[in-house]
């Protein structure tokens, strides 16, 4: 597999409609039923003792701790800041979370509290949750989460075009806001609790990688179904294929929906048997969470303490 | 015409208002005391238990906002459909051993009484240890008994209905929920109860039943950070006094188990609900 030739047949896809729908069309499809399976059966690994003490530490370690409602306040989002720095204020030994995810208008806030600690600032933008905006709006509020010093954008694509069959529109959009980015990382939310089926997911997963993004998301959290095991399984057989044949290394996010231990371990299995070790780190493999991290701070202190702990000890989100 | 098949119960826990095998897979066999084979019985776990209290708690909010009128009625309720249920607890009393038909009809009435005597209770403990306290200054001062939490209860090892429900009943009137691990000896009353109190708009979650052993899963629940109280009736001296200790770690309020032999047939008086219960006491100025 060599990297010219292959960014050569890319550069071509996207020249016209019609190209960039054949290759999209031409992608193998995907058994749903095998993978429902696979990522069932990856599942029930049992995951004990001290694999269980690191996992944990590793999942805590890849959470965007996220809040994205309408009631957000420049306080919570001080609040949620100072916990993703030190999630649990009685354990020093427990990592700091990977980023913090706030709409743009709060990012200049996260920014200043977070000054330091090594947490990165992550914003949507793009009309967050829909999409439904001209794409000068979108640009523009990319660069305004940008200048307020956001290092990471979560960008969601436009589904209504993804599904009429405009890709080429959704592919002039992320090119757009990758470019409207600059120097920060660019995630790209597939929302595929709206994309139907799972050969779609592989479509848009490698639109969006082909386009230019630095990471892959399954979902805004506001769409059910959000995250999904056999959905991310896709995505993360998208990023491994995509690197074969590119050199191109992308990184995945599930959001929304995971909320115990249990469920985020099984991500970390899947990552584990799908992609490889070498995603296992917080630059290739993210957990977009809010109330997760209280349920890992919990194992993580039953393991130590030996008695099963109680969320009244633990902050509320 | 062909002999029917024998149609055997599946006794299985009560966890969150439905009826889950135990999550270990475990099961034990219950017998009658001389020995016979009756049923075989869930064996819960830890895990369990630390599922029941994620129900218990879920359960908290509502059960403990309900207004105590409602709770009244809904204890009521269960009181009803036990009555309906009688034939039933009489079999499964007698199938164990040692009490006659009659004993034990006289057992499920008095069972039946107790919870129409604590509905009653529901809603006048209020008045009787809250009070309106004079203090030096304009203010109204009133103490009100607000409930614990979620409550663990170590089901009395004698009366496995009566004594099973004089444990339940004082818990869950004053608004608390809990999480209750059965006789081990005889807990097919006690799943049966679990059937009663499904079918008695009790909501979900207020009473989860676990069978198995207390030594096993009792310590587990005395040191749960999210349990705030501990009913020890049923433990043995040595295991009350692990639990205690277990549970001084988070300050549960622990109901220890009495000196000698209970009799479970006598009037309870109110000791049973005061201690799963606090005293909230709200200053009002007067004349603002």
């Amino acid at each position: 597999m060599t990297t010219p030739l292959a960014a050569a047949k890319f550069d071509g896809v996207a020249s016209s409609p019609s190209t960039l729908r054949a290759f999209l069309h031409g992608l193998p499809g995907v058994d749903r039923v095998g993978a429902d399976a696979r990522a069932a059966m990856l599942g029930t690994r049992s995951i004990k003792t001290t694999a269980k003490k690191q996992a944990i530490d590793t999942a805590i370690a890849m959470v965007d701790l996220t809040t994205l409602e309408g009631a957000d306040t420049p306080g919570k989002v001080r609040a949620m800041c100072a916990k993703a720095v030190r999630p649990d204020p009685t354990d020093a030994s427990v990592p700091p979370v990977a980023a913090v995810c706030v709409y743009p208008d709060l990012v200049a806030t996260a920014v200043e509290a977070l000054a330091g600690s090594g947490v990165k600032v992550a914003s949507v933008a793009t009309s967050f949750p829909s999409g439904r905006s001209s794409l000068e709006v979108k640009t523009a509020e990319t660069r305004l989460a940008v200048a307020a010093g956001a290092a990471e954008i979560d960008m969601v694509i436009d589904r209504g075009a993804f599904l009429a069959g405009d890709y080429l529109k959704v592919y002039e959009e992320i090119v757009a806001t990758k470019e409207a980015c600059g120097e920060a990382h660019l995630k790209v939310i597939l929302e595929t609790g709206e994309l139907a089926t799972y050969d779609n997911v592989r479509r848009a997963s490698w639109l969006a990688m082909i386009a230019g993004a630095d990471f892959i998301k399954t979902s805004t959290g506001k769409v059910s179904p959000a995250a999904t095991l056999p959905v991310t399984l896709v995505m993360l057989e998208a990023v491994r294929d995509f690197l074969a044949v590119t050199g191109r290394k992308v990184g995945v996010k599930p959001a929304g929906g995971i909320r115990t231990t249990k469920d985020a371990i099984k991500y970390l299995v899947l990552v584990n048997e799908t992609a490889g070790p070498d995603w296992l780190h917080p630059d290739w493999f993210r957990l977009g969470a809010s109330s997760l991290l209280n349920d890992l701070l919990m194992q993580r202190q039953k393991m130590a303490t030996g008695r099963y702990a109680g969320p009244d000890y633990f902050t509320l989100d | 015409m062909s002999e029917r098949l024998a149609v055997r119960k599946t006794y299985k826990l009560f966890i969150g208002g439905a009826f889950p095998r135990s999550e270990s897979g475990r099961s034990y066999e219950v017998t009658s005391s001389k020995g016979d084979f009756l049923a075989n019985a869930a064996r819960a776990s830890r895990k369990d238990a630390r599922d029941a209290v994620v129900a218990a708690r879920k359960a908290f909010p509502g059960w403990s906002g309900a207004t105590a009128y409602n709770r009244g009625q809904i204890l009521y309720r269960i009181a009803e459909m036990l009555e309906g249920r009688r034939a039933q607890f009489v079999a499964e009393i007698t199938a164990v051993g040692g009490v006659g038909a009659k004993q034990a009809g006289d057992m499920v009435d008095a069972t039946v009484d107790r919870l129409v005597w604590y509905a009653g209770w529901s809603d006048k403990i209020g008045a009787v240890v809250g009070s309106a306290n004079p203090v030096a200054g304009p203010y109204f001062n009133l103490s009100s008994p607000e409930p614990t939490g979620v409550v663990a209860v170590i089901a009395p090892q004698t009366g496995p209905l009566l004594g099973l429900v004089s444990a339940i009943a004082p818990v869950i009137v004053t608004g608390n929920t809990c999480v209750v691990v059965a006789c081990e000896r005889v807990p097919l009353p006690a799943i049966t109860l679990a059937e009663v109190l499904a079918t008695s708009d009790l909501p979900g979650g207020v009473v989860n039943i676990l069978t198995g052993s207390a030594a096993e899963i009792a310590p587990w629940l005395a040191g749960h950070m999210d349990v705030n109280g501990i009913d020890l009736t049923g433990a043995d001296a040595e295991l009350a006094v692990t639990c205690e200790e277990l549970a001084a770690e988070n300050l549960k309020r622990v109901l220890r188990p009495p000196a000698g032999p209970v009799d479970w047939l006598a009037e309870p008086g109110i000791g049973r609900m005061t201690a799963f219960l606090e005293t909230k006491t709200v200053w009002h100025p007067i004349g603002v």
